[in-house]
């Protein structure tokens, strides 16, 4: 069985690459399967994970009536089904953008706005010159990225020339962050030739 | 009562979850609490509807014969088999995991590994120095894919170091300034759409 897995797992894998040449029938066979496989797996941990423990056990097991709201409330996103009833499913919409909305403004501003305003209050005396001058950028960077994003006012004179320099520290983050996701997937790529060649070929 | 009712659920869930977080009294704590887990239950109502869709057209895909209607079949035969082994034997039964573990989990990476090739040719295009602000994004990505291979150290012992302050210093500033501005748009935002304001999600309309 563990050797069927193997073989399946790289002729699979063989089929994805073979997309490198062209768009080809084994390709077409894999992301299927792979879309197949995904969304059943979703189905069943959305439904042992969040559905069951969430809204069914409290409904079934403990006999909880009241959670029968939610289930109708999420059974209303079938509504589209039923064209003179398709407005129903504005309600779960409105109930999980409600509660979303008012999670993220408490959870954005105690999670990230207060911690990372926070990180940003840092020394510039008493430790090594380096460290000095790399706090001195990151604040400097913070408030150059912030005068970029903001648009009441023409980015000309000294507003412009801080929204400049905003834009060389974005420019820099963005390679930065390019290069980290290329080397991701490069790694990707090498576990997966690594797999082809010990796992399965046992060459290496 | 169409336009009405929605922005009473939106207003009446979102207010009282808001005001919940500044009510530390036992009684609110655990209505907000299960508000959350209604919440969490109605939130993979979202992603069953999308199952329902996948199975609605790939099944109008096979009866109408369109186009590779021939991959429909696999693909909704892929997805009751891995349903049928999650529902029968559970998330932790073997057939559930083996499918998991055999097909999903390399499929997966290999998708992500191809990305590699596609990523190489759009920095051909993407990495050319024609203004000081393309030689910085070029320079900075250079430098991380450099630091972090085996080479870079060998080429220049400081290499690793250097990429580390590189992510830890410039990058982190700009992050957090694009964070400030992602987040005080997120709080606007969610305070327009508490407050009936914006509508659009809705799908527009007064109906």
């Amino acid at each position: 069985m563990e050797v069927l897995g193997v073989w399946i797992a790289s002729l699979l894998t063989l089929a994805i690459y073979s997309f490198l040449y062209k768009d080809n029938p084994f390709y077409k066979v894999a992301e299927h399967i792979f879309v197949g496989i995904s969304a059943g797996y979703w189905a069943v941990i959305l439904w042992f994970d969040f559905a069951w423990p969430n809204l069914f056990e409290p409904l079934i097991v403990k006999g909880n009536m009241v959670y029968l709201i939610p289930i109708i409330i999420g059974l209303l996103m079938f509504a589209p089904f039923i064209p003179k009833l398709s407005w129903l499913v504005r309600i779960p919409l409105t109930f999980t953008m409600g509660i979303s909305m008012a999670l993220f403004i408490t959870q954005i501003i105690q999670g990230d706005i207060l911690p990372q305003l926070q990180a940003t209050f840092l020394p510039l005396a008493g430790i090594h010159p380096f460290k000095v001058f790399s706090n001195l950028l990151i604040i400097a960077g913070v408030v150059f990225t912030l005068i970029y994003f903001y648009f009441s006012k023409e980015h000309k004179g000294t507003l412009g020339f801080a929204a400049k320099v905003g834009i060389w520290f974005m420019m820099v983050s963005f390679g930065a962050s390019f290069g980290y996701t290329v080397m991701a997937r490069i790694s990707l790529l090498i576990g997966r030739v690594y797999f082809l060649l010990h796992n399965w070929l046992g060459i290496i | 009562m169409k336009s009405i009712l929605p922005i009473i659920v939106v207003f009446g869930f979102g207010f009282f979850m808001l005001v919940s977080f500044f009510i530390p009294l036992k009684g609110i704590q655990d209505t907000s609490q299960t508000f959350q887990n209604w919440y969490i239950g109605v939130m993979a109502f979202f992603i069953f509807i999308g199952i329902f869709n996948i199975i609605k057209i790939n099944l109008e895909k096979i009866q109408r014969r369109l186009r590779d209607w021939q991959y429909s079949i696999i693909l909704l035969i892929c997805l009751l088999v891995m349903m049928a082994a999650g529902f029968i034997g559970g998330p932790e039964g073997g057939l559930f995991l083996y499918f998991y573990k055999n097909v999903q989990i390399p499929l997966g990476a290999t998708m992500f590994s191809l990305l590699a090739f596609f990523v190489a040719s759009a920095a051909f295009r993407a990495f050319r120095a024609r203004s000081p602000e393309a030689t910085l994004l070029l320079i900075a990505a250079v430098l991380v894919m450099i630091g972090r291979v085996p080479i870079g150290y060998w080429i220049w012992h400081g290499f690793p170091n250097l990429v580390e302050w590189i992510m830890t210093v410039p990058n982190t500033a700009a992050k957090r300034g694009i964070l400030f501005g992602i987040d005080l748009g997120m709080i606007s935002m969610g305070l327009r759409v508490l407050l009936g304001i914006e509508r659009s999600y809705m799908g527009g309309g007064k109906e």
